[in-house]
């Protein structure tokens, strides 16, 4: 598991769907199973009629971006084009939970519709970059279509690597010695040695962070064909890749989290009812620690960036009280580039304009500091003045047990 | 005599006519910092702030001032391009601030920079500072306060944080140096450590890290091995949630580490000693002095 901060620092990496990913990879020389993705079950029945042959299934697949689909009911296999009109019909629309959805599921809008396959072993195959190489990691295993952590966590030792320098690129003996690895028959073992150059050069040419099959699979005829395919980008390279950008699809994301992404702000939703509001990622999440030592819950994590004005805190603050949960709101702000008193001067102005009864506790530092606690003090709108960190979240985590709880708001 | 920057650091900065440049760089002079030059290509001839020449590449800014230090501003796209130019000028010190910089353009850096003199600070970080004496970056001055203490830190508010608790306690600072936090950086912690332990005037280093990979694990191990002055830190984090995972392959290379709780328990069994509270950075490095 990743966590949050890695996600910030490393850019909120761009994710596809699965039928996004092989319509990259098939570009790139990755066979795919023959297939359309479909937003309706008319589309299905069209496509379906197209894709059927005689003696092979048909697989509907849910798209979207959380794995676990097949345990949540939403990959079905169906013999005849009725039975995939059916199966869309009860998929689309629907919400899919599964174990990485939570408890409220995902929105399914989109289908993929394929010709089933007929699978002889599967296997896995990913390439994601290592911070502490600085290369390019490409993993194979003979262990596929299972949760690969587990066979890192189990057995490592079927988990084969190769390091590709990223300036050069895959080299023809690293795919060799790894399709080698995966003690297949002479013809299939270049097959797959094939893929994985393909493989290899879809995500550098993309520049992805992540591209992984998952099961890769080897065919009752011999061939080797991607079954499942995902890739995630670099957002930092997104100005240039603009195919791949393209393909964000907004109805993936959290409503919240996309409005402030739309605000140029960094929100992540949590579960707590201490609503804080901090310029600069590692504050942010010390600010958060404290707020949970002081006996409280961060609600979210919202880093304003450097340009803290009077726009950014009015529309965090926005953000930070459309959650329900929210009790109070702790504004940490810390005065380098961004003056204190142009901060204290933001939330006076937009928070005085929003006449919000939520308990505000704003602690300012760094440059101009006092001119902002005069700011906030004098605009006697009820906001709490802290001069310290521990004192900020004490008080905030305070205002929340005073205050109604967010349900009866 | 502190580390990286001092009074006789001739700095050049890269991108100076932007708003974030300009703005920053009267900042750096008004610190005292010593700017001989700026470089924006097609602006070359003009002078900023009345006396600041402005080149048109770095190699005619370097060999007109002598410059011996750059600080970076140029917008992400092209910022990879301008780092490259400068360790190509063979300067000792670049400081890169911009944030956004695809990684396989950092990629790309690191391997330029690989056998050359150059030291790169960055990206996405607030720079360096020696209190009273040379200020590279966007941090703000007047927090910092000359002193004994080394910081490194891989934030850039969470450090103006914790050196401000420090100042307020009297505790100045030999050089603070913020290392950025994208995947690919020029200067590591560990980088950060060697540097402050053969500093003669540096006594205690304070390590600001976060969740998330082995940066700080990999100090600590060289601290425990080689280090004779003490080593504070505080690891931010703890409270976030590990949700959200960015793809099975990712969660392979990390190995399951990287949880507050394990990165806090790894420095301290190195004899690093860490503070458990935000606001008690100060504090806690009190007691080692």
């Amino acid at each position: 598991m990743l966590c949050i901060r890695e996600l910030f620092r490393w850019g909120i990496f761009l994710k596809i769907h699965e039928y996004q990913a092989k319509q990259i990879l098939k570009t790139f020389g990755v066979p795919v199973p023959a297939g359309e993705p479909c937003t309706s079950s008319d589309q299905v029945a069209e496509l379906g009629a197209k894709l059927l042959e005689a003696g092979k299934p048909l697989v509907v697949k849910a798209q979207i971006h959380a794995g676990g689909r097949g345990k949540g009911g939403g990959i079905k296999l169906v013999k005849t084009v009725r039975e995939a009109v059916s199966a869309a019909r009860q998929l689309l629309g629907s919400k899919l939970i599964t174990p990485q959805t939570g408890p409220e599921g995902r929105l399914v809008s989109r289908i993929l519709v394929e010709q089933g396959i007929d699978i002889e072993s599967e296997l896995y195959a990913g390439i994601t970059f290592d911070r502490a190489t600085i290369r390019d990691v490409f993993m194979v295993s003979t262990e596929g279509g299972v949760e690969i952590e587990k066979v890192a966590a189990k057995t490592p030792e079927k988990i084969h690597k190769e390091y590709i320098d990223p300036i050069f690129g895959i080299n023809t003996y690293q795919a060799r010695s790894l399709a080698y690895k995966l003690n297949l028959a002479p013809e299939v073992t270049k097959e797959a040695a094939k893929v994985f150059l393909s493989l290899y050069a879809a995500y550098r040419a993309k520049e992805a962070s992540l591209a992984e099959i998952n099961p890769l699979v080897v065919t009752g005829e011999g061939t080797v064909l991607a079954l499942d395919a995902k890739m995630n980008f670099d957002d930092n390279a997104l100005f240039r890749q603009k195919e791949v950008a393209a393909m964000r699809d907004p109805g993936e994301e959290d409503p919240l989290e996309r409005e402030a992404n739309e605000f140029g702000l960094n929100y992540i939703k949590l579960n707590g009812n201490v609503g804080c509001m901090v310029n600069g990622a590692g504050l942010a999440m010390a600010t958060m620690d404290i707020i949970k030592q002081a006996g409280g819950e961060p609600a979210n994590f919202l880093d304003v960036g450097g340009s803290a004005n009077a726009e950014t805190v009015g529309n965090g603050f926005r953000i930070i009280c459309k959650d329900p949960n929210v009790g109070a709101v702790l504004i940490n702000i810390f005065g380098g580039i961004v003056r204190c008193d142009r901060v204290a001067r933001g939330v006076v102005e937009t928070l005085g304009n929003l006449k919000t009864d939520m308990p505000v506790v704003v602690r300012l530092q760094g440059t101009n500091a006092e001119e902002g606690k005069k700011i906030i003090e004098e605009a006697e709108l009820g906001f709490r003045w802290a001069d310290t960190l521990k004192k900020a979240a004490q008080m905030a985590v305070q205002a929340t047990s005073s205050s109604a709880p967010g349900g009866a708001r | 005599m502190s580390i990286l920057v001092s009074k006789d650091t001739k700095v050049l900065v890269q991108g100076l006519t932007g708003g974030e440049g300009s703005f920053h760089t009267r900042q750096m002079l008004e610190y005292g910092t010593g700017i001989v030059a700026g470089v924006t290509p097609g602006r070359g001839g003009e002078k900023f702030n009345g006396n600041v020449p402005v080149f048109n590449t770095a190699e005619e800014a370097v060999n007109s001032t002598g410059a011996n230090a750059s600080v970076v501003f140029v917008p992400a796209p092209f910022a990879a391009d301008a780092v490259l130019e400068a360790a190509a000028c063979g300067l000792d010190l670049i400081v890169c601030i911009t944030e956004g910089i695809p990684t396989l353009d950092m990629v790309r850096v690191k391997q330029f920079l690989q056998g050359r003199e150059t030291r790169l600070i960055g990206p996405n970080c607030p720079g360096v500072i020696t209190p009273g004496a040379c200020k590279l970056g966007i941090m703000p001055g007047f927090i910092h306060q000359p002193g004994r203490v080394g910081v490194v830190s891989r934030s850039g508010t969470l450090t103006y944080e914790a050196v401000w608790q420090l100042t307020e306690r009297g505790i100045g600072q030999s050089t603070c140096i913020g290392i950025g936090g994208d995947p690919v950086v020029g200067t590591t912690h560990l980088d950060a450590l060697k540097l402050f332990n053969d500093d003669p005037d540096t006594d205690v280093v304070l390590m600001i890290g976060e969740i998330g990979g082995t940066a700080e694990e990999e100090a600590a191990a060289y601290a425990k091995e080689h280090m004779d002055k003490p080593v504070v830190a505080f690891i931010a984090g703890r409270t976030a949630p590990p949700g959200r995972r960015m793809g099975h392959a990712g969660a392979i290379i990390s190995g399951g580490v990287g949880t507050a709780q394990s990165k806090i328990e790894f420095l301290r069994r190195a004899g690093v000693t860490v503070a458990e509270s935000p606001a008690e950075i100060g504090q806690v490095l009190a007691t080692v002095l």
